[in-house]
């Protein structure tokens, strides 16, 4: 008798969990009415989950961004109102975030490659830009092959080519390349592998030798690489192009088998204040990449500290604002209200994705417009067009002081040329890919 | 002749139905009523966002429950079979233009081939060995996928199918792709049902038992163990196809990885292990619950007007209250939710019944 009760009561649970869920979904789904002088802007965030720490910082600094735009008056009197859906850094859960907002979306920024990979073709048929700031699909900076995909700044092959432009100004020019021995230790992954085919045509070209040392994920374990590394190789230089805790692992092994640490090179997602912290006083004196200047020092992040910070209005723990994860979610910030507003120009409201990608393709940020906005050094000058949604641009390098960032390079540019063919070959393998039978 | 004399044929044939019990016959009808009639009153969210998605999980949850539920054979690979279907699937189709209904069989059959090879250990370990063996095929099967230049996946591991056309007909609208999955999910359950009602599910739940002693009693080990991981590996990699041709619309390594392994194998326990109605049942509780629990609390976070919590505290609460329901129901029912099921409509079927049988439900022990 008593059994009976229980799985009466359990049944009876079950059923009121079930219409409770199922009456909060049609709250959901009735639809959101967006004012006629407001832009609502659905956006994907991180916050749970293994990469949540340093991913908030990026959604927080976009919100701080439009928040500051909109005590200012909005985009010409039009505010931007946002709201967030978190989807833990889980491509089906990111799936679930689009269908929910299906039809409001203006821009969409997972910051995830695998989700923006996975969202490809609906935004395709939606008519909606997808954007994944150096990251994403490299190839889609050909805005005609990929009309709705746009890696912004730096696709990673952009990223590599610079890289090796670095090593060769280090070096005292391209002409010191032959011969060097270049070890590359990444991520056995596709982001860990997108270098390989710019490092084969620069080795061609310069004559430098490279070699890979294939991590697998989580990539804690890279003792055995490094002896090889240093002992074997002998390499000259060291390129990584690990993620998350992975990449302060280098650090302690280079220590541990004598490699320079100025020898050293991280990737610019080896390159934000949360990647290099747990390494301690041995990451003094590291060098990565980044696609954005750091610090606090920008009038745009001085003006969010003044206005939204100070009117209590901050989206994060203001000790966080000013870190490389929060500058990235500012001139992302940035990137959007840029193309919102060559939208309205353009069009006029309501936006929609459609007028926003126009809007984004719009875009001219040179050495005037970033002043006006006080973001001149945050980001490099960016122009994109129909055919090109950007992609190729240079990056800074910055070194860890112990306690923070120092910038210590100017924007060093990829080899346009290669980065350009790997593009152009890559788009074709696509558009077979996808052409009809 | 021995058998027809203890149980007279009628009653036989009554065992041997699909669904032997009414209670189970009407629910299966409204079920199929709702599957039905209801989608083209849902928007697309509900389809492609819900619906779609938790139909190829079921199917996935299925094969998985074949070889772990009835034949007790754990295994972590599922992830990785769906991976081998996803990409057989999108190569058959998009490179060599193999119809879509033979492009999914290509696709299963090709999982079935590597799960064969993944279950050969099943032979010589069980139990955590196990476990540690289809863990490894989980691992090197995505590495074979990203390595082998012919699979073409390319810099990214990724291949996007062209569109998607089913005797001329283009699958695009979100009901098209809800039917066109529920139409194989169907066919895939009736093939499930009759696989484990007959000698072959006999055996599997014999192996799950004691296997020592199903081997005594003639029970071929070699065949049966590999021909459920092989079913498995088949149902594995036709719901990969069907992401591929009726959800995300390409062949991405990075979503088949071990994460969704252990959720297949998540959904099977709460569901019900060795039961195909808990197979069903496993992937709408992870498919529906996070995301039910997300929109509640984004409503109470947008009627609270972000002043009491932040968006940051109610996107970790729904992890917590997900982690709650989960061992909530567990401890309710630790034999999975089917058998909540089972245990509510005996008592329904018993009232329906003017000779009120005996409680059919089959009691399992749970394999392990």
């Amino acid at each position: 008798m008593k059994k009976k009760l229980f799985t009466r009561n359990a049944l009876g649970a079950l059923a009121v969990g079930l219409v409770a869920a199922g009456s909060s979904l049609v709250a959901t789904l009735s639809p959101t009415w967006a004012g006629e002088s407001e832009i609502f802007h659905p956006m994907m965030v991180t916050r749970t989950g293994p990469f949540a720490s340093a991913a908030s910082g990026v959604s927080s600094g976009q919100q701080d961004y439009f928040a500051l735009v909109n005590m200012n008056g909005g985009i010409d009197g039009t505010k931007i109102r946002w709201e967030e859906c978190d989807f833990g850094y889980k491509t089906p859960r990111a799936l679930e975030c689009y269908e929910r907002y299906r039809g409001d979306w203006k821009i969409v920024y997972p910051n995830s490659t695998p989700a923006i990979f996975a969202l490809a073709e609906r935004l395709n048929t939606d008519e909606v830009l997808g954007i994944n700031i150096a990251g994403g699909r490299s190839e889609s900076s050909d805005g005609e092959t990929f009309p709705f995909l746009s890696p912004v700044m730096l696709n990673f092959w952009s990223q590599a080519a610079s890289t090796i432009r670095y090593i060769a100004e280090l070096e005292g020019g391209e002409a010191n390349l032959a011969g060097k021995k270049i070890a590359f230790i990444h991520i056995d992954n596709a982001y860990g592998r997108q270098p390989f085919p710019i490092f084969d045509a620069l080795a061609e070209m310069y004559g430098f030798e490279w070699k890979s040392w294939p991590l697998g994920w989580p990539a804690l374990e890279q003792s055995a690489a490094w002896v090889e590394i240093a002992r074997r190789y002998h390499a000259d230089w060291a390129i990584q192009w690990n993620y998350g805790q992975s990449c302060n692992v280098p650090m302690t092994e280079m220590k541990k088998v004598g490699f320079p640490l100025e020898k050293f090179i991280g990737t610019l997602w080896c390159g934000s204040e949360e990647d290099i912290l747990p390494a301690g006083d041995l990451a003094k004196g590291y060098i990565s990449a980044n696609y954005h200047g750091v610090g606090k020092e920008f009038p745009v992040i001085q003006e969010i500290i003044e206005q939204v910070y100070g009117a209590e209005k901050g989206n994060i723990e203001e000790d966080r604002v000013g870190t490389v994860a929060y500058n990235r979610g500012v001139l992302t910030g940035i990137i959007i209200v840029e193309a919102f507003r060559n939208a309205i120009e353009e069009y006029g409201l309501p936006l929609d994705g459609r007028k926003v990608r126009d809007g984004f393709r719009m875009i001219k940020l040179d050495d005037a417009r970033l002043a006006e906005l006080g973001a001149t050094g945050l980001l490099p000058p960016l122009a994109f067009s129909p055919t090109y949604h950007g992609g190729i641009d240079p990056q800074l390098f910055q070194q860890w002081d112990g306690e923070k960032w120092e910038t210590i390079s100017d924007w060093i540019p990829p080899y346009e040329d290669v980065v350009k063919s790997q593009i152009e070959k890559a788009s074709a393998e696509y558009r077979a890919q996808t052409q009809q039978q | 002749m021995m058998v027809e004399e203890c149980f007279p044929a009628t009653r036989l044939k009554k065992d041997m139905a699909l669904l032997p019990r009414r209670i189970d016959k009407l629910m299966m009808i409204a079920v199929l009523v709702v599957a039905l009639a209801l989608p083209p009153f849902l928007g697309d969210y509900w389809l492609k966002g819900v619906m779609i998605p938790m139909l190829i999980l079921s199917i996935s949850a299925l094969g998985l429950n074949i070889v772990t539920g009835f034949a007790g054979l754990i295994s972590l690979g599922q992830g990785a079979f769906m991976a081998v279907g996803a990409f057989t699937g999108v190569i058959a189709y998009g490179r060599y233009g193999i119809p879509i209904p033979l492009t999914l069989l290509i696709a299963g059959a090709m999982a079935a081939a590597v799960g064969a090879v993944v279950g050969a250990p099943s032979l010589r370990i069980k139990g955590l060995y196990l476990l540690v063996a289809t863990l490894a095929a989980q691992f090197i099967i995505l590495w074979v996928i990203q390595r082998v230049p012919w699979i073409g996946a390319g810099s990214m591991v990724t291949i996007n199918t062209p569109p998607v056309f089913i005797a001329g007909l283009h699958i695009d609208e979100a009901l098209e792709q809800y039917y066109f999955a529920l139409c194989v999910a169907a066919l895939l359950t009736v093939f499930a049902l009759n696989l484990t009602r007959s000698r072959v599910g006999r055996a599997w739940m014999a192996i799950r038992e004691q296997d020592v002693a199903a081997s005594v009693m003639g029970v071929s080990m070699l065949r049966y163990k590999l021909m459920a991981f092989m079913i498995s590996a088949f149902y594995g990699g036709i719901a990969g196809a069907m992401v591929v041709f009726a959800w995300v619309g390409a062949a991405s390594v990075q979503e088949y990885d071990l994460d969704l392994s252990i959720q297949l194998l998540g959904m099977i326990i709460i569901g019900g292990l060795g039961s195909v109605l808990g197979s069903y049942l496993g992937a709408i509780f992870v498919a529906l619950f996070p995301i039910a629990i997300s929109i509640a609390m984004h409503n109470i976070y947008a009627i609270s007007g972000g002043d009491i919590v932040s968006a940051a505290t109610l996107a970790n609460a729904e992890h917590l209250l997900f982690g709650a329901l989960i061992v909530f129901f567990l401890i309710v029912e630790p034999l999975g939710l089917s058998h909540l099921w089972h245990r509510f409509s005996g008592s329904v079927e018993a009232k329906l019944s003017r000779f009120p049988t005996t409680n059919q439900t089959p009691t399992r022990r749970r394999p392990m």
